[in-house]
C-alpha cells in the first residue's frame, strides 16, 4: 500500500493489466504520442499522461496511436473485442461521444442481445468528464446519464485513486463494454492504493460517511463536495450518509434505498444537466420505491439546463458546490 | 485461382440458395408472415459468394442491413436464418435480432448491421485482432454504395491504411442508396477513386460475374494476408427488389428490373460460363436447384412451426454479467 494519485493509479492498472493479459491492447489519439514526427514516439503517453510508458514496454502491436477518428477508434475496439482482444481505448473528452455514439450504443452495447447471446465484447472506453477548469462547452460535460441509459453498456465513475484502479481492473477483466469516466479535476488527488492488482465489483456503492439525518448521493467529483459538507454539518450535530455509487450501470439501488429508509431524507448531487440526469433518476428510484420513508421532499443539486460557460465566474455559478449542497441538506431538514 | 468442381458446385449452390431464400421471403412478406423490416439481396448473389469463396471459415466479415446473402455465403445455417427472420426460438439469434442483425460468430460472421456504415470500423478491429494473433485472418467489410458517403467508412479506410490492417472494403454498388441514385448521392460518382485516395489499391469489377468477383477478392485477400494492408473492391451489381420489402419502387425506370433480370442475372451468367467451359453440366445444376428448393421449403416450414421465443428471453443476454 502506498499513496498514489488518481492518475498514477490508473496508469499502474493499465501497466499491470497489460502485463497480466497479452490480449489487453491500448489505442487512441496520442496514447503513445509522437507517431510520425521528427521527435519520435512516446512523446506524451496521452494528453493527460494516463498511458505513459505503455508503448515502451508493450510495443507497437499492443499500444498504438490512431488518427483523430473517434468512430473508428470505438468501432475498432468493438470489432477487436468480438475477435478476442481486450481493447482499452481512449476518447480524450467524453464530449466527443457525439462522434462515436453509434459504435457505442448501436454496435458494442447491443451485440450480445441482438445476436441472441454468446457475444463477448470486453472493451473499455476510457474518457474524461467534469467541469471546473474553464474548458468551456465542448470539453467539460458530464454525459454519463446518456450512457447509463444504454442497455448493454456499463458505466463507471471512480471518485478516488483506490476506486479508479480497482474499477478499471474490473472493467478490463469483464466481458461487457464499459465506459470509464475519469474526472479530469481529480487526476492530481492522492490516496492509499495497493501496489498489487485488485478488483472492485461493479454495482457496489461506497458509503463514504455514515449518519442518521439525511442521505446524500453524489457522483464522481461531487462525492468530495458531499463529504466536505457532511463533515461540516457533523460539527453542528447533523449527520449524513454519503453514498458514492461508483457505478451508475449497474447501480447499487439497494444501498440507496436502505439508507433513505433509515434517514428519511434524500439529497442528490450530480454534475449532469438536470433533465433526465442521474439526480432525477435517483429521485425517481426513491420516490417510487421508498416514498413512505421520506420525511421531506427530495432535494436535487445539479447544474442548470444550460451549456457550460467559459468565464470562471459563470462556470462557478453553473457547478454544484459545498454551499449549494449544504443549503439543500439544511432545507431538507426543515431549516436546521 | 483455378476453382475445382466442388468449389464451383458450392458457389452455385450458395448463389441459388440466396436467390431462392430471397424470392421466397418476398412471397412470405407479401402474405404478412414476417415481422419488421426486410431488405432482400436478390440479384447481388455473385458478390457475396464470390467474395466469401475467397475466404476461409476463420476469416471475418461484417455485413449490412441487406445481409442475408453475406450470411449464407459465409456458411450460416439456412433454417436457423429463416427462423430468425420469422422471429422464432431456435433462430440464429434466438429471435432477438431479426433480419438486420443475423450473426454467427463461430463462422466469422460478425453481424448484419442496421446502421449504414456501421460495420467497417468493426472490421478494422477484427483485423487488428488477427494481426496481433498472427493467425493470417482477414476481415471483409461489406457495404453498399450508400455507405461510401458515411464518415465512419472514411475513418475506417484511413485507419486501416495507417495500421496496415488486413481489411478488404467491399462496395456493392447497386445504383441505389435506399431510394436515391448513386449519380446524385456520390459526389464524384466514383467510389473506388475515394478508396484509392486513402492510399489503398482499389479495383472495380463486374459484380454480376462470380468469377470476376472471386478473382479480385483473391488478390486483395492475398495482399492482406501477406501484410500488404487493405484493399477496396467496388462491384457493380443489380438489386431486384426495393430498398426494403413492401416499398413501391416508384424511382425505378419502366421495365428496368425486368431488363436487369433478363440481361444481367448472375445465376444465368454462371450457368452459361460453366456450361460453355464444360465444368458443370446443366443436369447437375438442375439437381442442385431442386435440392435448394427443398431446403428453402423445409426452412420455411421449420420457421412457421417453431415456437415463439419464451417470455423470459426479453431479459437475457443484455450483459454477460451484471
Amino acid at each position: 500500500m502506498s499513496i498514489k494519485s488518481y492518475r498514477d493509479a490508473i496508469n499502474e492498472c493499465l501497466h499491470q493489466e497489460m502485463e497480466r493479459d497479452v490480449n489487453v491492447v491500448v489505442f487512441g489519439e496520442d496514447v503513445v504520442g509522437g507517431s510520425g514526427t521528427e521527435g519520435g514516439k512516446e512523446a506524451i503517453g496521452g494528453v493527460f499522461s494516463l498511458t505513459a510508458g505503455l508503448w515502451g514496454k508493450y510495443g507497437d502491436n499492443r499500444v498504438f496511436d490512431t488518427p483523430i477518428s473517434e468512430s473508428a477508434i470505438v468501432g475498432a475496439a468493438a470489432g477487436a473485442a468480438l475477435a478476442g482482444l481486450r481493447p482499452v481505448v481512449e476518447i480524450m473528452f467524453s464530449d466527443f461521444f457525439g462522434l462515436c455514439l453509434d459504435q457505442m450504443y448501436n454496435q458494442a452495447a447491443k451485440f450480445n442481445y441482438m445476436f441472441g447471446g454468446g457475444a463477448k465484447t470486453p472493451m473499455v472506453v476510457r474518457t474524461t468528464t467534469g467541469a471546473g477548469m474553464s474548458a468551456a462547452a465542448q470539453h467539460s460535460q458530464s454525459n454519463y446519464n446518456w450512457v447509463t441509459n444504454i442497455p448493454g453498456m456499463k458505466v463507471l465513475l471512480p471518485s478516488n485513486p483506490y476506486d479508479a484502479k480497482g474499477l478499471l481492473a474490473a472493467a478490463i477483466r469483464g466481458e461487457d463494454p464499459v465506459v470509464f469516466y475519469e474526472n479530469k479535476l481529480l487526476y492530481g488527488i492522492k490516496g492509499e492504493v495497493p501496489d498489487d492488482t485488485y478488483v472492485i465489483p461493479l454495482g457496489k456503492g461506497n458509503l463514504t460517511r455514515q449518519g442518521k439525518d439525511a442521505t446524500i448521493v453524489a457522483f464522481s467529483r461531487m462525492v468530495h463536495i458531499a463529504n466536505a459538507v457532511a463533515d461540516r454539518l457533523a460539527a453542528d450535530g447533523i449527520t449524513c450518509d454519503v453514498i458514492d455509487p461508483r457505478t451508475t450501470s449497474p447501480l447499487d439501488e439497494e444501498m440507496i434505498l436502505e439508507s433513505v429508509q433509515e434517514t428519511g431524507r434524500l439529497i442528490v448531487v450530480d454534475e449532469c444537466n438536470p433533465r433526465c440526469g442521474l439526480a432525477r433518476d435517483i429521485a425517481g428510484l426513491v420516490a417510487s420505491q421508498a416514498f413512505e420513508f421520506l420525511d421531506a421532499p427530495i432535494k436535487l443539486v445539479t447544474p442548470p439546463h444550460t451549456p457550460i460557460p467559459f468565464a470562471p465566474n459563470l462556470e462557478h455559478a453553473y457547478l454544484p458546490n459545498e454551499a449549494k449542497v449544504e443549503a439543500a441538506v439544511r432545507e431538507a431538514l426543515g431549516g436546521r | 485461382m483455378q476453382l475445382n468442381r466442388d468449389q464451383l458446385e458450392r458457389a452455385y449452390r450458395q448463389m441459388k440458395t440466396i436467390r431462392e431464400f430471397e424470392e421466397r421471403l418476398h412471397i412470405e412478406i407479401g402474405l404478412g408472415e414476417i415481422p419488421g423490416f426486410t431488405h432482400l439481396y436478390a440479384g447481388q448473389e455473385a458478390c457475396a459468394v464470390g467474395v466469401c469463396e475467397a475466404l476461409t471459415n476463420e476469416d471475418y466479415i461484417v455485413s449490412t442491413h441487406r445481409g442475408h446473402g453475406h450470411c449464407i455465403a459465409k456458411g450460416c445455417d439456412v433454417p436457423g436464418m429463416m427462423k430468425e427472420i420469422y422471429g422464432k426460438a431456435g433462430g440464429l439469434c434466438d429471435g432477438k435480432g431479426g433480419s438486420m442483425h443475423i450473426a454467427d460468430l463461430n463462422k466469422g460472421m460478425l453481424g448484419a448491421n442496421g446502421i449504414v456504415g456501421g460495420g467497417p470500423p468493426l472490421a478494422v478491429g477484427a483485423a487488428i485482432a488477427a494481426r496481433n494473433a498472427g493467425n493470417g485472418r482477414v476481415a471483409v467489410a461489406f457495404g453498399g454504395d450508400g455507405s461510401c458517403n458515411q464518415g465512419t467508412v472514411f475513418e475506417a479506410m484511413n485507419m486501416a491504411v495507417v495500421l496496415k490492417a488486413p481489411v478488404i472494403f467491399v462496395f456493392e454498388n447497386n445504383g441505389y442508396s435506399e431510394h436515391t441514385g448513386v449519380s446524385y448521392a456520390v459526389g464524384s460518382g466514383d467510389i473506388s477513386a475515394r478508396s484509392a485516395a486513402f492510399g489503398m489499391p482499389a479495383i472495380k469489377a463486374d459484380g454480376s460475374d462470380f468469377f470476376s468477383v472471386y478473382e479480385a477478392t483473391c488478390e486483395a485477400v492475398e495482399r492482406a494476408r501477406n501484410g500488404g494492408g487493405p484493399s477496396s473492391l467496388e462491384f457493380a451489381i443489380c438489386r431486384y427488389y426495393g430498398h426494403a420489402e413492401g416499398e413501391p419502387q416508384r424511382y425505378r425506370g419502366k421495365g428496368e428490373v425486368a431488363r436487369l433480370r433478363e440481361t444481367m442475372d448472375c445465376l444465368t451468367h454462371f450457368r452459361r460460363k460453366v456450361g460453355e467451359a464444360q465444368l458443370l453440366s446443366p443436369e447437375r445444376l438442375d439437381e442442385i436447384d431442386v435440392e435448394v428448393l427443398e431446403l428453402i421449403e423445409s426452412s420455411v416450414q421449420g420457421a412457421r412451426t417453431a415456437p415463439l421465443p419464451p417470455a423470459e428471453a426479453l431479459f437475457t443476454n443484455v450483459y454477460n454479467a451484471y
